[in-house]
């Protein structure tokens, strides 16, 4: 394949196909020499898109409303509940409408800066360039932002930053966002130019002739496994976090289609950069079935901390003590001691990490001594005094003052705070949320290149789906952003550069062997599943995966906890294909079917993210193997030795995966060691 | 806590469903959901099929659990999902009945899912603004009044779970359609097709088959994130204006 070539010393080397040219030239010469594909020849080309999250749907309506005839799937019942509609605090944009200083350089700088330096850098200066555009677009499709008494729209801030360019509508920012991009699309849909397949599930993608063709959907209502042709398929099928059985996403968020893709021989990038949000709910039983997030935006007006003395946390965790029980000078706002410039808004990564070592020291604050306060008290006094004197209220008593700074707090967080006391029981208008890390998003994803297209020719990955522009950590309000820019302004040119060398393709016969083959490859392993009758529920080999991802390639990794954890997955693995029971039959609505090749194909990806974690011997972003810290516990990178994007060729279970390396240059922006004190 | 779970099992659109009884064994921390989950692996462990029902983000937003509890749509609570739905609120020895939303225009796929679609071709009717990408102009070029923002997004945070429809004896769509009309009409980007919008989301809904309005109210009651009565009322005089200006 063109796509690979050798260094100096053997080693295959990748081409990740960026233009020529100054950085911030290169997105515009692009377009401006892109082949373009005539109106006429559009509505003779079928494009897949698998997904209709921020990117999938972004992508169908832009591709629909340009001409190309779009077939779009999603595995749930409208195209409304992909997962993006729980986006919480923000989305991101270099408009500079605060004046605070923003430019599309420092957006650009911030991301690749807050990934720790291994994200590619012409990639990330096209999303801060386009970043712009997307705010304008929802606009226009009426995404009710937060706005200004004056009209305009409203900014705030969000962690790994010192300006603010996050845009919001109130604490459902995705949910509007996506609403807005399902709007387009069942406009296109009405229109006819996107045909959309609501509860099919793509098990297979169907290679022709080295290109990506068409794929194997299962109709979930009925079982029946149905063939698409296509002369291109784009992946926008999210992120893969439920690996770690507990997650911020949502239940049904998968896997399957891109591991799909790799066993069709596409490169799996940076698999084991994980992001762990170090807001969310805390685990509270065996029970449990999903982590709830609590915003970064709230880290704009909560301030972090544990209580100095582990004699107060003791009391704490047996219910002895409250925490508004314990004095300003016994309580350690971590956060602010030990990053003064940033405080409370570190990135994700550091903010989890410093969590996560105030409770190994015994400081945490609930039964299970995993847990820190996130406390509103300041804010509260500090909004009802400016809210006072805004009334014209002098000298107003303490309960005024509080009842003015809650319904600030309310106005700008009402629904986290509700949602909040919905879970746990407690008013956190009164005492701290509690709150601790937990996994939330993947980096890694499909390796592609300046198209977004993989090494598959003609298989693109959108969204969270693919591992372009957040290297090993990403700013919040950003994958919004991304996914956004990637489907309605990226892919829209980048897909002209394949198609056009199309024109001439007929349509695609499913008649072919190829998908006759990938049918009943699909069709023979849920036959499987269903024979194996065993004793155990998917779910439960669900739970013992993700405890052992969660304990050996979470927050803290080393190089024998992955060993042992790539050992207990082979043979977790071994009995879930010997020993799981799966009810039902295949040709029926079965969702507990569903939940074991979602489960099976975690199996094997979980493998490979340990693969990648064990190769990288350095720490960076959410990667942290303990073995590479500084004195002061920070992650120590090695950027003479593991500057690059690792892709992983994943051959079968019965050989090792083949690593091809990206090598990352950096010529814009000086690598530094990433420093937020 | 023990329960007795009364629950409709369906096998499918045309089979005949009835209730059967089960016994679960949850504790007051778990959501409803997550007590179903109890009650599906005890299921799967006696080598029998689980009961399905939809779901997916389980905080709220997605709109994919839909279920009937003790005969109100996404159960007691006021403005909560089931998926938010806290087994607090349920105490030792309560008898629990889980039925599946239930509306002509809604069939029962299985058990306690059904068949929502209707929704979606509703929004495919107009429920948009006519702007294909690339062809937005500034984002602050026309400023828009914060109280019509904040209205708008009143409306515009419907989750599309179809309550309204389960709670109304008619089952009406009125507050769902209501809803997006209202999101988009309030802002003046969505003001130039206002009418047609009405006209065209009107007319789909009344060709999926749901009901007339007689303005009973239960779809606000029972709607979990409280979309007001005002947006049909809004709809009405849209209406009433689309008769008008239709040739
Ligand atoms: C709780 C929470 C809050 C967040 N808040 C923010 C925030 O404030 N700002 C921010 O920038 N980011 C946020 N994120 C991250 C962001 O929401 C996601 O990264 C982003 O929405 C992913 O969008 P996507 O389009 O790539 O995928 P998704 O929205 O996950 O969509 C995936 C789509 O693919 C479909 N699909 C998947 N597999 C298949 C298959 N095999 N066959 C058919 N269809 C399939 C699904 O049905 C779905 O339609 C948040 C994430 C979480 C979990
Ligand atoms: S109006 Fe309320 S009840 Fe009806 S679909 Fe929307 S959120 Fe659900
Ligand atoms: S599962 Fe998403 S709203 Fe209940």
């Amino acid at each position: 394949m063109s796509i690979l070539s050798k260094d100096e010393s053997g080693m295959n080397k990748i081409n990740s196909k960026v233009p020529a040219g100054k950085l911030e030239e290169k997105w515009s010469t692009y377009k401006s020499k892109v082949p373009l594909v005539s109106p006429a020849n559009k509505r003779k080309l079928d494009v897949i898109v698998v997904g209709t999250g921020l990117a999938g749907a972004a992508a169908a309506a832009s591709l629909g409303e340009l001409g190309y005839q779009v077939h779009c799937f999603t595995f749930h019942d409208s195209p409304r509940r992909a997962h993006s509609i729980a986006a919480q605090g923000g989305i991101n944009a270099a408009k500079n409408y605060m004046n605070d200083g923003d430019s599309v350089f420092r957006l650009f700088y911030d991301t690749i800066k807050g990934g720790d330096y291994r994200a590619r850098e012409a990639n990330v200066y096209r999303l801060a360039e386009v970043s712009a555009a997307i705010i304008d677009q929802a606009v226009a499709q009426g995404v009710p932002f937060a706005r200004e008494y004056g009209g305009l729209l409203e900014n705030r801030s969000f962690g790994g930053v010192q300006v603010s360019r996050t845009f919001y509508a109130r604490g459902q920012t995705g949910q509007q966002l996506l609403i807005g991009a399902y709007q387009s699309l069942s406009r296109q849909i009405s229109l006819g130019t996107v045909k959309m397949y609501n509860r099919h599930e793509m098990l297979e993608l169907v290679v022709v002739d080295g290109k990506a063709r068409g794929i194997i959907a299962r109709n979930l209502l009925t079982g029946k496994l149905e063939r698409f042709g296509a002369h291109c398929v784009v992946l926008g099928t999210g992120g893969y976090g439920n690996v770690f059985y507990l997650s911020t996403n949502a239940m049904g968020c998968n896997a399957t289609a891109i591991w799909k893709a790799v066993r069709k021989g596409a490169y799996m990038g940076n698999p084991c950069f994980t992001q762990i949000h170090p807001t969310c709910i805390p685990v509270s039983g065996d029970y449990q079935s999903k982590l709830t997030l609590m915003s970064e935006s709230l880290r704009n007006d909560g301030r972090v901390w544990v209580p100095l003395k582990k004699e107060d946390a003791e009391k704490i965790r047996k219910g002895q003590m409250k925490a508004t029980q314990i004095a300003e000078a016994d309580r350690d706002y971590f956060l602010e001691r030990r990053y003064p410039a940033f405080g409370n808004l570190v990135p994700r990564d550091v903010a989890s990490r410093a969590a996560k070592v105030e409770c190994d020291k015994g400081l945490g604050v609930s039964p299970t001594g995993l847990a820190v306060y996130l406390d509103f008290n300041a804010a509260i006094q500090r909004y009802g005094k400016s809210k006072a004197n805004v009334l014209n209220l002098h000298n107003p008593d303490d309960a005024t003052i509080i009842k003015l700074g809650q319904e600030v707090i309310s106005e700008k967080y009402g629904n986290l705070f509700e949602m909040y006391e919905k879970i746990t029981g407690e008013n956190p208008y009164e005492t701290p949320m509690k709150i601790y890390p937990a996994v939330h998003y993947t980096m890694g994803g499909l390796w592609v290149d300046y198209n977004l297209e993989t090494n598959i020719p003609g298989l693109f990955a959108i969204g969270e789906a693919n591992f372009s522009d957040h290297g090993a950590n990403r700013l919040g309000a950003s994958a919004l952003m991304q996914g956004l820019a990637d489907g309605y302004f990226v892919l829209p040119y980048t897909i002209g550069n394949f198609l056009s060398e199309e024109i001439r393709t007929p349509k695609i016969d499913t008649n072919r062997q190829e998908f006759t083959q990938a049918e009943s490859e699909v069709s023979e392993r849920l036959n499987r599943l269903i024979q194996i009758k065993g004793k155990n529920s998917v779910e439960s080999y669900h739970r013992r995966l993700g405890k052992v991802m969660w304990d050996y390639c979470g927050m803290a990794r080393s190089e024998g906890g992955l060993k042992q954890a790539r050992a207990i997955i082979r043979e977790l693995r071994k009995e879930f294909w010997s020993d799981v029971f799966v009810p039902g039959t295949t040709d029926e609505f079965n969702p507990e079917l569903e939940k074991a090749g979602r489960v099976a194909d975690f199996l094997e990806l979980g493998e490979l993210m340990i693969v990648d974690a064990l190769n990288r011997n350095e720490s960076c972003g959410g990667h942290f193997r303990e073995e590479y810290q500084t004195p002061e516990g920070e992650t120590l990178r090695d950027d003479e030795h593991f500057a690059y994007v690792s892709a992983w060729l994943w051959k079968d279970l019965a050989q090792e995966p083949e690593l091809i390396k990206e090598n990352l240059e950096f010529e814009n922006i000086k690598i530094a060691s990433r420093s937020y004190k | 806590m023990n329960l007795k779970l009364k629950i409709w099992r369906q096998k499918s659109q045309n089979a005949k469903g009835a209730f059967e009884t089960y016994q679960v064994n949850a504790n007051e921390h778990m959501s409803f959901l997550e007590m179903l989950d109890v009650l599906n692996e005890q299921l799967i462990e006696e080598k029998k099929e689980p009961v399905a029902f939809d779901h997916d983000c389980r905080e709220g937003i997605c709109g994919a659990c839909s279920m009937v509890i003790n005969g109100r749509p996404h159960g007691p609570n006021k403005a909560t999902t089931t998926c938010q739905l806290h087994m607090r609120f349920f105490k030792e020895g309560d008898e629990i009945v889980i039925e599946p939303f239930r509306a002509r225009a809604f069939p029962v796929i299985k058990d306690l899912v059904v068949d929502r679609s209707a929704f979606d071709r509703i929004i495919q009717a107009g429920g948009y603004i006519s702007v294909n990408t690339g062809q937005a102009q500034d984002g602050n070029a026309i400023p828009v009044n914060r109280d019509c923002a904040s209205k708008s997004f009143d409306a515009a945070a419907c989750i599309g779970c179809g309550a309204c429809v389960a709670a109304c004896p008619n089952g009406s769509a009125m507050l769902f359609t209501a809803a997006k009309v209202s999101h988009l009409g309030l802002l003046p980007q969505g003001k130039l097709e206002h009418t047609s919008r009405v006209r065209n989301m009107v007319k789909q809904m009344d060709e999926e088959g749901f009901g007339f309005c007689s303005n009973v109210g239960a779809c606000e009651a029972e709607c979990p994130k409280e979309i007001s009565l005002e947006n049909i009322a809004r709809m009405n005089r849209a209406m009433i204006g689309a008769v008008l200006t239709s040739e």
